[in-house]
């Protein structure tokens, strides 16, 4: 009985399982990753809006003399990294779900993933740099 | 593959808005909207970092008329993606997912944008430190 060798529960093709398509086991990590990064920005976010009211008026000193604290500085790089990532994140899933030009999403997909990694990075160095002194 | 030719749907011409179809594409919209601001967010951070000059500058656009309407939109994006945010989260813990509820929050998440809104700009205009 050499006819097949596939268990009969395996309902795969034998092309299928050569060409080996399948789930790549990831389903829910994109959708995991944008919930957990959503429940740390609700407390970022109420964060940053207090701070930025009371910095309205405030002269540059007054921000460094706030920011050079370590909580104020590490919240700041904790909020720039979860935006980000949650930027990514989101505009990925906008990304594939309305351009459809294979090329052109594949670019723009590109192209917004390393912005926002640069960004992220001009964020976190910002505020190093005025946290630890210029 | 072609594109053309396809059935659409929904027919904007004739549709019917519904409160629900509205708040879930404007989730959308704001998380593009606050992507933009985000950067704006750093642009500040690195003038902040660079020295007063380059402060300045990015006090000087945000103070001026264009700077204003962009923060005040800004404003409503996140506290609109925040509360809807939530209404998301809440949704993922499988609660509140009849249509009664879904109404009954969006219209909490609406309130709670205008109240948010209006409490960060009544706070930031008069000077609260």
């Amino acid at each position: 009985m050499a006819t097949s060798r596939i268990p009969p529960q395996l309902l795969r093709s034998p092309l299928g399982r050569a060409v080996g398509l399948g789930s790549a086991k990831e389903g829910v990590d994109h959708w995991w990753r944008l919930r957990i990064t959503s429940i740390a920005l609700v407390p970022l976010c109420l964060w940053f809006v207090v701070v930025v009211i009371r910095l309205a008026g405030a002269d540059l000193d007054a921000f460094y003399g706030w920011l050079g604290h370590p909580i104020p500085a590490i919240v700041m790089m904790l909020l720039v990294l979860a935006t980000f990532y949650h930027s990514a994140l989101g505009l990925q899933v906008v990304i594939e779900d309305y351009v459809h030009a294979e090329p052109v999403k594949f670019g723009l997909l590109i192209f917004m993933r390393l912005a926002c990694f640069a960004l992220a990075v001009a964020g976190v160095f910002a505020t190093l740099r005025i946290a630890l002194g210029t | 593959m072609s594109y053309d030719n396809r059935p659409l749907s929904p027919h904007l011409q004739i549709y019917r808005w519904q409160l629900t179809s509205v708040l879930s594409i404007l989730h959308r919209a704001s998380g593009v909207a606050l992507s933009i601001g985000a950067v704006l967010f750093v642009w500040w951070l690195v003038a902040a970092a660079s020295g007063p000059a380059a402060y300045a500058q990015v006090q000087r656009f945000f103070g001026s008329p264009i700077g204003l309407i962009l923060l005040f939109g800004w404003t409503v994006a996140l506290f609109y993606h925040l509360c809807n945010g939530i209404r998301h989260l809440v949704w993922d813990t499988v609660h509140a997912l009849d249509l009664p509820n879904t109404y009954r929050g969006g219209w909490i998440v609406l309130a709670g944008t205008v109240a948010l809104t209006a409490l960060a700009w009544i706070f930031g205009v008069s000077g609260w430190h």
